[in-house]
């Protein structure tokens, strides 16, 4: 019998999310602003945090960020990822000023700088209907 | 505001770490009853006595803890408390259990972390354990199972490091500085005949040479898994005056909680214990500089060294020069975690952060044996759960 590929987690959107797993899905990314103090919100909530407004709207950004910090995770951070170390586990900071969890990928491992600018590579997970948000280097 | 310092740290018990279990698994419910007979014994203090309790979750129930643990003990209490915050659990159970009683809500505290297997059941349910992704939960709805997971960002090798990375970024990073916090709190291990390494010394070329897991942390410089357990006893003035030890006064605290997963932190730098400490020290009327010693938790190196800085032992950003200029084992110029740290002493779940507490305890008691800190008055103590993002300082002191 062949050894059993790991399955890889994947997000499960729900309602109050979906539009940012779908706007991944168009290549754009989208993400929450509050009007009413004038922040931009990540990940996707019911109300804004601090100020708990409930008039967050969708809006479609660039994606691209600076590069907040990272590790490379020489050994799997799960059984789920084996085979896929080295992963450069980063974390973005977005123009608009939220954070998101992604890896930085078509980047040698000698490059990457906490600060460096980069930018969204949408990644379709084959068979399913997600779309990942993974980043590189901006040129 | 605050602890008058009349609750009093009266009764230890700790089970040594082991990597591999040499005794058979145990119900959470019976480790409970037997690390409770164990403290309550070392204090000389009565079953009837106890009429409080401070619990973390327990196998046996995912609600109602503390009354399954009162009923399984057969005690009546009026002071039950469930307490989740990672890491922090113990240190925060600790001010929780000295305030319930200078309230005047109660006079002996029992708080236990039972950290042993627990047997398994004859048909286990099927499926991924909820344990899978560490500390991360996979639940649906949850943030991490829908942002964080997905991309492998699982507690907390991860985290920690991206911790350290930033830390790296801004202050510059001292390899070399990070190794000798685990080298000097092995030379403390070295001498605690209960902790996992007592027989194995290390150098900084072992911690430097050993594998990389998440760049920069290596190896070496995480905790080891073990199993184990520890509880202790808290007291009122009264009870702790005619108890069998000197006792250890629970005289100042701060407790902080800020995120769960680092990429959300406001400031990654800016940790949950600078305020924390701050309100401890305020409390107890301390200076830093009469700390005797120091027993901060020990998951990483890196949490070591922001805990001094965030502490405020060194200025933030100087603490690696001050890692280099000061010898950290129970017999330098800086103690810290003088059994060794968990580092040095084995991570047994959450008695791992007990750890921290006994130790203290021990020290300010008189009881550290071959790992005494002379004269042992005043002990800082955290908890940190989390990703640095739940801090619970403490102060404890002698008479």
């Amino acid at each position: 019998m062949a050894a059993e590929t790991p399955q890889r987690p994947l997000p499960t959107p729900i309602d109050r999310t979906r539009p940012f797993w779908d706007g991944l899905r168009e290549r754009k990314v989208r993400i929450q602003y509050s009007p009413s103090s004038d922040t931009w919100v990540f990940y996707p909530r019911s109300h804004a945090p601090l100020t708990l407004a409930d008039d967050l709207e969708w809006r479609d950004i660039s994606g691209e960020g600076t590069l907040y910090t990272y590790t490379i995770a020489r050994r799997p951070t799960a059984p789920d990822f084996a085979g896929d170390e080295p992963q450069v586990i980063a974390v973005v900071e977005l123009d608009e000023g939220p954070r998101l969890t992604s890896t930085l990928v078509n980047v040698d491992e000698d490059r990457i700088v906490v600060g460096m600018r980069v930018r969204p590579v949408f990644e379709d997970v084959p068979e399913t209907d997600t779309t990942l948000l993974r980043y590189e280097p901006a040129p | 505001m605050g602890l008058r310092g009349e609750a009093a740290i009266v009764g230890i018990a700790e089970w040594k770490p082991e990597r591999r279990p040499t005794a058979p698994p145990m119900f959470t419910l019976e480790q409970w009853a037997q690390l409770t007979r164990e403290a309550l014994d070392d204090a000389g203090i009565d079953p009837s006595e106890v009429d409080g309790i401070c619990a973390t979750n327990i196998r046996e129930s995912d609600s109602f803890v503390p009354s399954t643990i009162t009923e399984y003990l057969g005690m009546q209490v009026n002071f039950a408390e469930v307490v989740d915050l990672g890491g922090a659990s113990c240190a925060a159970m600790v001010w929780r259990a000295a305030a319930a009683i200078e309230l005047g809500l109660c006079n002996v505290v029992v708080i236990a972390a039972p950290s042993w297997p627990s047997p398994r059941p004859p048909n286990p349910p099927s499926g991924p354990s909820s344990w899978r992704y560490g500390a991360s939960s996979a639940n649906y709805g949850s943030p991490q199972a829908e942002f964080d997971i997905p991309y492998g960002n699982v507690a907390q090798n991860c985290g920690y490091a991206q911790i350290a990375m930033k830390y790296g970024a801004e202050y510059g990073f001292d390899p070399v500085a990070l190794a000798k916090i685990a080298v000097d709190q092995r030379v403390s291990a070295n001498h605690n005949p209960a902790a996992v390494f007592h027989h194995v010394p290390i150098t900084v070329e072992d911690v430097l040479n050993s594998p990389m897991i998440a760049d920069p942390i290596h190896m070496l410089e995480i905790v080891m898994p073990c199993v184990g357990g520890a509880a202790i006893v808290v007291a009122g003035k009264d009870v702790a005056r005619r108890s069998k030890h000197r006792p250890a006064w629970i005289s100042g605290f701060g407790e902080r909680v800020l995120h769960k997963t680092p990429t959300y932190a406001e400031d990654l730098l800016s940790t949950a214990l600078i305020p924390a400490a701050d309100q401890a020290f305020t409390m107890a009327g301390r200076s830093r500089e009469e700390v005797d010693l120091i027993s901060v938790y020990d998951c990483y190196t890196i949490t070591v060294l922001m805990t001094i800085e965030d502490a405020g032992f060194c200025p933030r950003g100087e603490g690696q020069p001050f890692v280099r200029e000061h010898d950290l084992s129970f017999r330098g110029d800086f103690p810290c975690n003088t059994h060794g740290g968990q580092l040095g002493f084995g991570q047994a779940g959450l008695a791992g952060g007990m750890s921290h507490i006994t130790e203290g305890a021990r020290q300010v008691m008189r009881r550290g044996e071959d790992h005494q800190v002379p004269d042992a008055d005043v002990a800082f103590i955290t908890g940190n759960g989390g990703l640095m993002s739940e801090q619970v300082a403490l102060i404890l002191e002698g008479d």
